[in-house]
């Protein structure tokens, strides 16, 4: 009956054929996530917090909840991106010769490109923007972001994106096509199906609410600095956050336009990355990298900020080379556009084309070179207290330099001609964006924790968390660089050389490990929030810091700071403690806020049903959520009831408290 | 959930792996090649990593020091918290890497036009130039889904996923695809090159020890992609004629109706040797012209260069290659929108029938295999 016409017009291609009913792996998932989703619903209802979540959660302006949010989402889509690593390292642990390993070619197609997108879109990107949104406005001395209710929006557009994948896991499929989406694989004559349709529009959406949120960041640095803070004054936390800002803007409309060209391939019959017709694959793969290599240092820039931070502040000293470390950084911003083309030295563009973009890969190691050194001397005759977020620094060190060395030798042609493809390269990125990225991100979690919540994370906990991804980190990832100097290239799913067999084992064994440094993340949250009265800080300076945030209580007030700091320094808040700061007891004045709207919530779920609808190629439902889009933003421009005052009276009585409790901490 | 016993079963057959001194047994074919191209490449990898090491590794020493020397605890340590400048520190900091840099850039400038895929040839191995009087042995290749073509067009013959090579001559290797992006690949020949529908890659390389190695494609190209391997044969100059010889002499020949088979989908495919070969078939695939009647793309190109004169139109008669052309979602109507099942589905009754979430349900191998009318080889299964 589900051959009708009719049937076809209001259902598009969604049969029951479309529910992986028959997939024990599937299934299994779908129940574990029905139950855990049906219990946080029950418990949400039970406890009636809709109402709370919905006012001070989902439509709130404020940038500190908007970036925690934005954490929460990373580190859920982290826990999927990695169950997915750990299926991964389980099939190539048992399928060699005979053993097919216990997934199948679309099965295991379909999970190197979800690990892939997830981690990049939906777990560094949230983590990041979410840092950068909590820290960036209490380190320059603002109240918001430029831009508040957008600041909304873009993260619930991020939210629809990643909701849009984790429904191809249960409704039809997600791409074979690996995480860039390549054609001619991803065309629609090779792959016909909805997986292809899935990654594009989820990435669309997510996409656009990147550039919207990297515009407001760079806005509110450049316009909302306090006054007294020049540029060259601005924590290196904002300079780095700039400068990946400004790349996200310059580069996710030539991401955002090459997945639109391949969308109008497959939806309009249009030729732009066909084999024939006119149409060049080449092309795509020449857009997507454009996009692509610059974001390694959009997510990169923003965590080198992070460790200069905890460097500085745990070792106790100014940070070494401020001025040299800004230029290394907008260096790196410049010349990252200029070495795309390393993703495919191998396609026979020419001994001097490839020698440039190799020449000017390696030059992108010499500003990054002068950033080691920087912290190194940033150490150098210090007081370093070993704090988690320190520590996380020492291994990212030790970790990243090796993965910088391969990445070097990577940009000699010659070099990645034997090498492209391989493990190897898997083993190099996985490398600096766990050694790098990841291990700043959670020095970052770990660092700003108490600024966020009031209170300090386990520290039992912790260290699990610190060496479970330390050590599981090189276990997983030593043996892959192995196998790929013994020739196994990326993807594959079955092996025939037993020799590399033991290696991988290995590396299922690294990626357990890793499980358990996950386990003792989210564990260190939770004991935390268990003896938050142990741990409570009510300094708002637990790690005696140098930078504006530290100055404000933890949890900040809703309007971060009751009077504009005037910057005279470059440790703002060092240097306000060391001339003997009093915080002012009078003299209150009301305070401008931005008033929450739920516009950024609506929007953002008819994008979601928008990109199901064009999915599934039901016209009339994606037509209808792309008018009911539009209507509500025409809508939402009309409503002038934007902001409010608080009055000066709710201020003096909060900082009346503050002070109070400041006090009490002091006696 | 016993779906995961296998996987604790060869987790604990492999512990005792683990004891075993973990490099002696394994063979790194990309440090240890049988080819010149890859043993140079493999060179410039010493050189490019022993010129990083001399950085890297003061570097780490430096890192592990003064985090021990500055700890907190070390009260004989000095502590300067203003120290945050040295103009002499700087510079160091910034001309340490340059200098590497520099040493790296002229390395890669000098190699990577010396080891350029598309250049001939100078030497055999180190010390053995080039003879100019042997012409480069020349192979086509084809990348198919998910199989290689090989043509040796002096030979008049074909194979499928088998490449011979006679040892130490010079091979020029002319490569392109049907459908898929692949990259050909043996480790221990040369480094790797891209197979591009309608554009042609060439790469030039030698191999110098007889023996048995593999082949494969680098680049993810669909579900048959992980068993896309070819056997790779050095032979030596006799063994090599005898070889073709042998090919020459088997039944099946490389025709339009043959290549119409190979041209499916398949995968695992065991080699094929077909003894004769169009000439111009390589020509007709990369201008995606195979099947009679289609305009290749040369046809085109002159046309369009003549654009409007009537004269022009007698071969390509204007239009463009049609091959496997798709209709936009867009335009198709109801039926043809079909449905998106998910496709680890086994073939036959529909889900539900046999019980839902049943192993016996979902296939580990989609692809049928291939099988030439006339050969025994392939008609297996």
């Amino acid at each position: 009956m589900f051959d009708s016409a009719f049937l076809k017009t209001i259902f598009g291609r969604l049969t029951l054929e479309s529910f992986p009913i028959h997939e024990p792996i599937l299934l299994t998932t779908f129940v574990v996530v029905a139950l855990l989703g049906g219990g946080v619903v029950a418990g949400v209802t039970r406890y009636k917090l809709w109402g709370w979540l919905w006012r001070e959660w989902f439509t709130t302006v404020d940038h500190k909840k908007i970036g925690i949010m934005y954490i929460i989402l990373g580190v859920i889509m982290l826990v999927r991106g990695f169950a997915d690593a750990l299926m991964m390292r389980a099939q190539q642990a048992m399928a060699f010769g005979a053993n097919q390993g216990y997934l199948n070619a679309h099965h295991y197609d379909q999970l190197f490109t979800a690990h892939g997108t997830i981690m990049i879109f939906f777990v560094a990107i949230p983590l990041i923007v979410g840092l950068v949104n909590f820290v960036m406005p209490l380190q320059i001395g603002a109240r918001d972001v430029a831009f508040p209710s957008l600041n909304n929006l873009s993260f619930w557009l991020t939210v629809a994106g990643a909701l849009l994948v984790m429904v191809s896991l249960f409704v039809g499929e997600f791409a074979r096509t690996g995480w860039l989406g390549y054609v001619p694989v991803g065309n629609l004559q090779n792959s016909p199906d909805t997986g292809v349709d899935y990654y594009l529009w989820a990435l669309e959406i997510a996409g656009v609410g990147t550039t919207l949120s990297a515009i407001n960041m760079v806005t509110t640095i450049i316009k909302m600095r306090a006054p007294g803070m020049t540029m060259m004054k601005m924590p290196i936390f904002c300079w780095t956050a700039l400068c990946s800002n400004v790349l996200a803007i310059a580069i996710f409309p030539a991401l955002t336009g090459a997945f639109l060209m391949l969308l109008l391939d497959r939806y309009l019959g249009t030729n732009f990355f066909t084999n024939d017709l006119g149409g060049n694959p080449m092309m795509y793969w020449n857009l997507v990298w454009v996009w692509g290599h610059p974001e390694v240092y959009v997510l990169v820039l923003p965590v080198f900020g992070i460790y200069s931070e905890i460097t500085s502040t745990f070792s106790g000293k100014r940070l070494f080379g401020y001025s040299s470390m800004v230029y290394a950084t907008v260096v790196i911003t410049i010349l990252s556009y200029l070495v795309w083309l390393h993703h495919f030295f191998t396609m026979g563009s020419g001994a001097s084309v490839n020698s440039f973009f190799g020449i000017a890969t390696m030059v992108i190691s010499i500003p990054t070179g002068a950033k080691i050194f920087n912290w190194l001397f940033t150490m150098y005759r210090g007081k370093i207290r070993f704090e988690l977020p320190m520590r996380w620094v020492i291994a990212f060190m030790l970790t990243f330099t090796v993965g910088g060395m391969t990445g070097v030798l990577l940009a000699v042609p010659p070099a990645d001609f034997v090498l492209h493809n391989s493990l190897f390269l898997v083993a190099h990125f996985h490398n600096v964006i766990i050694g790098g990225v990841v291990f700043g991100l959670f020095a970052g979690i770990d660092y700003w924790f108490p600024k966020a919540f009031g209170f300090k994370l386990d520290r039992f906990w912790g260290n699990v968390h610190f060496w479970g991804w330390t050590i599981g980190y090189w276990v997983a990832w030593t043996p892959i660089y192995v196998v790929g100097l013994m020739g196994a290239t990326r993807r594959l799913r079955h092996f025939d050389d037993p020799a590399m067999q033991p290696y991988f084992i290995i590396a299922a064994i690294g990626a357990v490990i890793i499980l358990v440094g996950i386990i003792g993340f989210i564990m260190s949250i939770i004991v935390g929030v268990i003896r938050r009265d142990q741990l409570r800080d009510t300094t708002g300076d637990p790690w005696n810091g140098r930078t504006l945030e530290w100055s404000t209580s933890s949890p900040p007030p809703a309007y971060n700071f009751a009077f504009t700091p005037v910057v005279h320094e470059l440790d703002t808040w060092y240097d306000m403690k060391n001339r003997g700061y009093e915080r002012p007891a009078d003299g209150y004045r009301a305070i401008h806020m931005p008033r929450n709207t739920g516009a950024g919530v609506i929007i953002s779920f008819l994008a979601l049903v928008m990109g199901f609808g064009m999915v599934w190629y039901m016209w009339w439902l994606g037509l209808l959520a792309f008018v009911a889009m539009v209507a509500v933003a025409i809508g939402h421009s009309f409503n002038r009831n934007r902001d409010y005052f608080i009055p000066a009276d709710e201020v003096a009585g909060i900082e009346a408290k503050r002070n109070k409790q400041l006090a009490g901490a002091a006696a | 959930m016993n779906r995961l016993t296998p996987v604790r079963r060869k987790l604990a057959s492999g512990l005792p792996l683990l004891a075993a001194p973990l490099l002696a047994g394994c063979n790194l074919v990309v440090l240890n090649p049988a080819g010149d191209i890859a043993l140079q490449q493999r060179n410039i990898i010493f050189i490019s990593t022993g010129l990083m090491l001399l950085i890297i590794i003061p570097v780490m020493v430096l890192i592990v020091l003064f985090a021990w020397r500055y700890r907190s605890s070390n009260e004989d340590a000095t502590y300067d918290p203003e120290f945050d400048h040295s103009t002499s520190l700087e510079l160091i900091i910034w001309s340490a890497p340059l200098l590497i840099i520099i040493a790296l850039g002229g390395l890669t400038w000098w190699s990577t036009h010396k080891l350029d895929p598309f250049r001939p040839l100078e030497r055999i191995s180190a010390g053995r130039p080039v003879d100019p009087a042997v012409k480069p042995l020349h192979i086509q290749v084809v990348s198919l889904d998910w199989k290689w073509l090989f043509i040796y067009p002096e030979q008049g013959i074909a194979t499928v996923n088998e490449l011979a090579l006679p040892v130490d001559r010079p091979v020029r290797f002319d490569l392109t695809s049907t459908n898929m992006m692949n990259t050909f690949y043996a480790p221990t020949l040369a480094g790797m090159i891209y197979t591009m529908p309608g554009m042609r890659s060439t790469m030039h390389a030698v191999l110098n020890k007889p023996g048995n190695y593999v082949g494969f494609s680098g680049n993810y190209s669909g579900s048959g992609f992980s068993d896309m391997r070819f056997r790779l044969r050095g032979l030596p100059a006799a063994d090599f004629e005898r070889w073709a010889t042998g090919v020459k002499g088997s039944a099946l020949p490389l025709n339009i109706p043959n290549y119409r088979i190979l041209l499916r989908p398949s995968e695992k495919v065991a080699p094929i040797l077909f003894a004769t070969v169009d000439p111009d078939l390589f020509r007709r695939i990369l201008e995606r012209c195979v099947e009679p009647g289609t305009p290749c793309m040369s046809d085109v190109m002159r046309h369009d260069q003549a654009a409007g004169s009537p004269a022009s139109t007698a071969q390509g008669h204007g239009s463009m290659p049609q091959n496997g052309r798709a209709k936009g979602a867009i335009f198709q109507s109801p039926e043809e929108k079909g449905s998106g099942p998910n496709v680890t589905k086994q073939g036959g009754p529909p889900p539900g029938q046999t019980k839902p979430g049943d192993k016996r349900n979902r296939t580990m191998s989609m692809i049928n295999s291939l099988a030439l009318p006339g050969d025994p080889g392939t008609a297996r299964g």
